[in-house]
């Protein structure tokens, strides 16, 4: 377990590091207008949609699926919320319709996946296409601008000194490790992920779990996707989530959770989702041309991606990861 | 505008697009009858400047007594090829689009000179060799925006000693409006030495990448006298990044943008914004001039440049009312 995040979490530390090199105050954190400010708590506040889509992520990844409609569920989200809050809705039954819709959206994908048979990938694919379009004719292809106070809380609020955001974060992150590490709902997922047939054998409904978890991940992207809108107190179907999917995948992987199922790391996924958001802010905040923005991500990535690959560790430093080799074998041979 | 290009993302609607591409056509007069038609074939509907250009559109047609023939592409090229030959066999008298890319038009575009159908270009350019294929290309000159906004900035701090740190927000990599916009505003700028551009990142377009990156600037450049943004959108989220590190937009931070859209108009008016250059979606009248030119044979400029103006926050405070978009 910890062995997994220690890669990450030396890419997280190298990246913080060279922001140091060209930004001396980068790491201070200073309190305006009675708030914590500065670079730090932007990548935590940027960050937060990106951890709670990605944690959704991890677990129906942990199955053995994948899930890229998330992205259009943002939007759809986002849209929702801004259009009900622009025509009189109150803040909280804005959100809840948005979010309502999300789990609704999410139940849709599990029931492709679990009950009719559908391929993960071609299953959420449908809602990810689609998705964008009803977003677009949601906001009738506009930007929908609101200007309600409350409603901004939500993305760019203040709340004991934090951003809302990264408290809301937080929240699902606790609910999400709770429901899954305390109960035995991490388990089921596991073994679904492990081996679907197996645990049908030994008595798991797995239909259940498997709808549950997509539910689950369209709820974490539906909250993201109102956290998205109140930042900028615009809804834009066009752009808001979009490829954040493929970002939440990467975080997920980063974070050494297999694609293939079974074990699942969230604190792992955590961690990669804010090595991608600290990646984005050093590209601005060191000037990386953005013609080269794409190589330099892919080159960090690259190397985040060989060093959890355990094959490549062992060629790379022979002596010193022997012993690291081992349990992440072990890992793997669960995960099948 | 090109910001939006999101075919891959609407690939899924393509089926829907085929099936409607007649749906939009107004009136069913019968083909021919006296009356002038014009096929045009729209990009989409991917944003607000992209609706009230298929507005002004569709109003001019109806003011010019020309009967329209509208089709939406979904930003699929393939619909517009589509919507493009069917236009060709209903025979109608001209064809007006804009490309979603700039290449791969030449085959249908010599059908249509086949057929002896002029074809006008609006908005958008394509990047065929021979020019014979289209009539005129009607649409805005990015760089010329690009140069007015600079020539602003020059004018606004000539009394300052210098020097000005100017941070620039790009549209989205690649795309002919963020290259043009920064190609004319660099080449204002770049004669006096004491402009300096001290950060220039993209903010693709839109408002939560346009917040995302000032944020960013805002740290790692402390002393930032004016931005450039090369959309409306990425203003305003700039607009806010700005009032979160306390400072105020529009006199600790001078704000240039182009588009003026309606909450960018608004911005500017509440002083946030400090100079618009405008690019307008209205060229629907132009575009009926056009038309009749060509139909009466008339010669017509290969280029037609849309007009355009620029808002200062007086002017703003004058036309907000008014605006279409």
């Amino acid at each position: 377990m910890n062995r997994r995040l220690l890669w990450p979490a030396v890419v997280l530390a190298l990246l913080l590091l060279l922001n140091l090199f060209f930004t001396p105050g980068f790491l201070s954190i200073e309190v305006k207008d009675g708030h914590f400010y500065g670079s730090l708590i932007d990548i935590l506040r940027f960050g937060a949609p990106l951890v709670l889509v990605s944690l959704g992520m991890t677990l129906v990844i942990a199955t053995g699926g994948i899930d890229l409609s998330v992205g259009s569920v943002v939007a759809i989200s986002g849209a929702l919320a801004c259009l009900a809050i622009s025509q009189g809705t109150g803040v909280l039954a804005a959100v809840a319709l948005a979010v309502a819709v999300a789990l609704v959206l999410g139940a849709f994908n599990g029931f492709l996946v679990a009950v009719i048979g559908i391929q993960p990938i071609v299953a959420t694919l449908i809602l990810m296409v689609a998705g964008r379009g009803l977003a677009q004719l949601i906001t009738d292809g506009q930007i929908i601008t609101v200007t309600d106070a409350g409603f901004k809380v939500i993305g760019g609020g203040y709340l004991f000194m934090l951003p809302f955001g990264i408290l809301l974060a937080l929240v699902v992150l606790a609910a999400t490790v709770f429901l899954t590490r305390r109960l035995a709902l991490g388990l089921l997922i596991e073994s679904v992920g492990g081996n679907a047939e197996a645990s049908r054998l030994a008595g798991l409904r797995s239909r259940g779990i498997l709808i549950t978890v997509y539910a689950f991940a369209a709820l974490c992207a539906g909250i993201a996707g109102v956290m998205v809108a109140s930042n900028v107190s615009s809804a834009d179907g066009n752009n808001a989530g979009l490829w954040i999917e493929l970002d939440a995948i990467l975080a997920v992987v980063i974070g050494g959770t297999l694609l293939t199922g079974g074990r699942f790391s969230l604190g792992g996924t955590v961690l990669g989702a804010l090595v991608i958001q600290t990646l984005t802010t050093t590209i601005y905040s060191i000037g990386v041309p953005p013609e080269t923005t794409l190589l330099f991500k892919a080159l960090v990535v690259a190397a985040v991606c060989l060093l959890q690959s355990a094959a490549f560790r062992a060629r790379a430093f022979p002596r010193r990861e022997r012993p690291v080799t081992q349990p992440v074998q072990d890992t793997t041979e669960v995960a099948r | 505008m090109l910001k939006k290009i999101s075919a891959l993302v609407l690939a899924g609607v393509t089926a829907v697009a085929l099936t409607s591409c007649g749906k939009g056509e107004s009136g069913a007069a019968a083909p021919g009858g006296g009356k002038t038609i014009m096929g045009f074939s729209q990009v989409g509907a991917e944003s607000g400047w992209r609706t009230a250009n298929t507005k002004s559109v569709q109003e001019a047609a109806k003011a010019a007594g020309i009967e329209l023939k509208f089709s939406d592409a979904q930003q699929k090229q393939e619909n517009q090829i589509k919507a493009i030959r069917s236009y060709i066999q209903q025979k109608v008298d001209v064809i007006a689009f804009s490309p979603v890319v700039e290449s791969g038009w030449d085959t249908v575009l010599k059908e249509a000179k086949n057929a002896n159908i002029p074809v006008i270009l609006t908005d958008r350019a394509v990047d065929s060799t021979d020019k014979t294929l289209y009539k005129t290309f009607l649409g805005s000159d990015f760089v010329e925006e690009g140069r007015k906004a600079g020539k602003w900035l020059t004018e606004e701090s000539k009394s300052e000693a210098g020097p000005v740190n100017i941070v620039e927000l790009q549209g989205t990599t690649g795309s002919a409006p963020a290259n043009d916009r920064k190609a004319g505003f660099a080449e204002v700028i770049g004669s006096d030495p004491k402009f300096k551009v001290v950060a220039s990142q993209t903010g693709d377009f839109t408002r939560a990448k346009g917040k995302e990156v000032m944020e960013a600037f805002l740290k790692s450049t402390p002393d930032i006298d004016v931005l450039y943004a090369h959309n409306d959108d990425m203003a305003l989220g700039a607009i806010e990044a700005i009032e979160g590190a306390g400072k105020v937009p529009g006199k600790d931070i001078k704000i240039i943008s182009v588009d003026a859209v309606k909450d960018g108009m608004q911005a500017l008016a509440d002083g946030k914004i400090s100079y618009i250059v405008e690019c307008s979606p209205l060229l629907g009248p132009q575009l009926m001039d056009l038309t009749k030119k060509v139909l009466a044979k008339e010669e017509v400029p290969a280029r037609v440049v849309t007009e355009e103006t620029t808002f200062t926050q007086e002017q703003a405070k004058k036309v907000l009312a008014s605006r279409q978009y």
